[in-house]
């Protein structure tokens, strides 16, 4: 599905979601009423300051006037690797775009990642990572890191890496990966009306604990993490 | 030195005027905080070990290469969170990540402890990085919920690895920063600009143009850490104390703040070509020769030409 | 990965109070040895998880010098090596025993 499709297939009842320069922002009327605040990445663009600084942005001006979801739709690269943009202290500004849709999402504005193409690193960290619910839509392309850069640092060759990414989900890109280890939540069905699919969902949202860790010891992606977690809480609360 | 100096001063050293670079994560741990008062959760004798490196066929180490527990800092009670930057990079892996956010949450839940996290850190652990970015996912969450609960989060940074990748982001989350000359903060690291864009875009091996860019002293001027310190134990506990009683809450305002400081840094300095001009721009006098001060003229310099308000970040 | 064990009779048991330590970190050329009092008073093990295949002998001969020199009764010896060499291996345990070797807790 091209971007057009999604947001026509998302928000029959109408949005005005405007893609400048790989920056979306908007608003998509509901099914049952209300709009939710569109924002997002797409054209796989690489998320720098300059961007990052808009879309956070437009979720805080949202979060004083606005109500409803916020959906963060994504097609991204990385985040943008120039001298510039770490000179300016790029891990602020991600590091913002992210406080900015958790604290919308702790405070009655429930946040919804779509990810829809790429999505890598930094950018995935600021973006789609940093929402409630992540949605990945057939065709999504998360990665972490690529392979071949991967296979640089490593110094494994690509078809190493691919062998032994039979065997475990825990470090090769793709969405069937992220699912397994629970970073992504739901895959939708691209042949179902999307706005069934956001309305089901709506409707059905968990509240705003990081289930996470939890997802991915039953889907048997990430068989640790939350054991530990759950472990170092228990004996740091003993502290008391 | 010696291997046999190198035990000497070791077993000698109870010393806060210790390098915090040269030492080890448990070092920097038990000397930053009152003396005898770490207790450590989920020790190296539970060998919670990464399950992923075996298939790599790489060593483990006993605590995945982070120490988490609680301890006193000038009498009050603290959780204390040290990556230790030379296994695997400091980087984060499943274990190492949970074990964080586990800390964060009890932190979250108590809400009167502050949080100490001595990052040294290139990142995810791209053996198992899926694992290791939802686990900087994960932290960043549990970090915005604990300053949510009124909880400071203090990050400390001045080790071999730096504070790289997913690490930078955490550190963008935490209430403050307290950063060295050896301290570096970036979200991409050298190498990876000069893989992507080209040697003229960075040139990884020119070290004095890393840490104009993303070394302590950028980041102290810039706005990137409230406060820079000397390379010594006592001088990050110090920074550590101060932060804890000064640093304010989280909540809308410090958003918005945090916008305008932002927003106010791209206007300044948003078309400068390195930081020497952001410096001169800043009303530094003879900017070029920053990166040869010693930390003791250094620290004063910085003070003069900004302070941070402490009602952002 | 190689694993290793390597178990010996001592003299004598190893002094001081202290029931568990660590020393070092695993990285290249480096070595964690974490040592924990679990052992009767003339016996020693030293289990050794290295990413340096082939180099049995050395432990070997290490950890026999070791064990001569400083006579660890009691002690478990749990090794991660990153590929340190015999010195430095030599330096850790040594390292070792002196912590258990603390009055203190």
């Amino acid at each position: 599905m091209t971007l057009d499709e999604i947001l026509a297939s998302m928000f029959p009842d109408g949005h005005d979601v405007r893609n400048d320069s790989g920056l979306l922002y908007g608003l998509g009327t509901l099914r049952h009423g209300g709009r939710a605040l569109v924002i997002g990445v797409a054209n796989r663009s690489a998320l720098g300051v300059d961007e990052a600084i808009r879309l956070s942005g437009y979720v805080l001006a949202s979060i004083e006037k606005g109500s409803g979801p916020i959906l963060v739709v994504v097609d991204s690269d990385s985040q943008r690797m120039s001298k510039r943009d770490e000179l300016l202290g790029l891990s602020e500004f991600l590091a913002h775009l992210a406080k900015s849709l958790i604290y919308a999402d702790m405070h009655g504005r429930p946040t919804i990642g779509l990810l829809y193409g790429r999505s890598a690193a930094g950018a995935f960290l600021a973006t789609a990572l940093a929402t409630r619910v992540l949605v990945g839509l057939p065709g999504a392309d998360p990665a972490v890191m690529d392979l071949p850069s991967m296979a640089k640092v490593t110094k494994l060759s690509i078809e190493v890496l691919k062998q032994k990414a039979r065997s475990t989900p825990v470090f090769a890109p793709g969405l069937r990966n992220l699912a397994q280890t629970g970073a992504v939540h739901i895959t939708w069905d691209e042949r179902v009306p999307l706005v069934d699919q956001l309305q089901s969902l709506l409707a059905n949202m968990p509240n705003a604990r990081d289930r996470r860790d939890a997802l991915g010891k039953e889907r048997g992606g990430r068989l640790k993490a939350h054991d530990i977690a759950e472990r170092v809480r228990g004996l740091a609360l003993q502290t008391q | 030195m010696s291997a046999h100096t190198q035990t000497a001063k070791f077993l000698a050293g109870r010393d806060r005027a210790a390098s915090w670079y040269e030492a080890s994560a448990r070092k920097r741990v038990g000397l930053l905080v009152d003396d005898g008062s770490f207790f450590e959760f989920i020790g190296p004798e539970m060998r919670e070990v990464s399950p992923h490196l075996q298939v790599f066929d790489l060593p483990e180490q006993f605590d995945d290469g982070i120490i988490i527990g609680r301890g006193r800092l000038d009498g009050s009670p603290v959780f204390v969170a040290a990556q230790e930057g030379r296994f695997m990079g400091g980087a984060f892996g499943e274990v190492h990540g949970a074990k964080l956010t586990g800390l964060l949450h009890a932190a979250r839940d108590i809400k009167s402890m502050p949080v100490l996290i001595l990052f040294d850190t290139g990142g995810v652990r791209l053996q198992e990085a899926n694992a290791g970015e939802l686990a900087i996912a994960e932290i960043m969450r549990a970090v915005i919920e604990a300053r949510t609960a009124g909880v400071k989060v203090i990050g400390l940074i001045g080790g071999h690895s730096g504070c790289y990748g997913g690490g930078g982001l955490i550190a963008g989350c935490c209430s403050a920063l307290v950063v060295s000359e050896q301290g570096r903060i970036a979200v991409s690291g050298p190498e990876v600009i000069e893989t992507n864009r080209g040697v003229e875009e960075f040139d990884s091996r020119d070290h004095a143009l890393v840490w104009r860019t993303m070394g302590g002293k950028h980041r102290r001027l810039i706005g990137g850490a409230e406060v820079f310190v000397d390379d010594t134990v006592q001088a990050f506990r110090e920074a550590a104390l101060e932060l804890v009683r000064s640093t304010g809450g989280f909540g809308i305002d410090t958003l918005k703040a945090e916008q305008s400081r932002l927003e106010d840094r791209l206007q300044r300095f948003g078309t400068c070509r390195d930081a020497v001009e952001i410096w001169t721009a800043e009303g530094i006098p003879d900017a070029a020769s920053i990166p040869e001060l010693p930390a003791d003229q250094f620290i004063p310099l910085a003070d003069k030409v900004w302070r941070t308000g402490r009602d952002a970040r | 990965m190689e694993d290793l064990t390597f178990r010996h009779r001592v003299r004598q048991r190893a002094g001081g109070a202290k029931n568990i330590a660590i020393t070092g970190v695993v990285a290249s050329g480096n070595l964690e040895v974490l040592v924990e009092r679990t052992l009767p008073d003339a016996e020693c093990l030293l289990e050794i998880k290295t990413a340096a295949h082939g180099f049995g002998d050395v432990w070997n001969a290490v950890i026999a010098d070791f064990v001569e020199r400083y006579s660890p009764g009691g002690l478990k010896f749990s090794i991660n090596d990153g590929g340190a060499r015999p010195d430095t291996v030599s330096l850790r345990l040594a390292q070792a025993v002196r912590l258990m070797e603390e009055d203190d807790q």
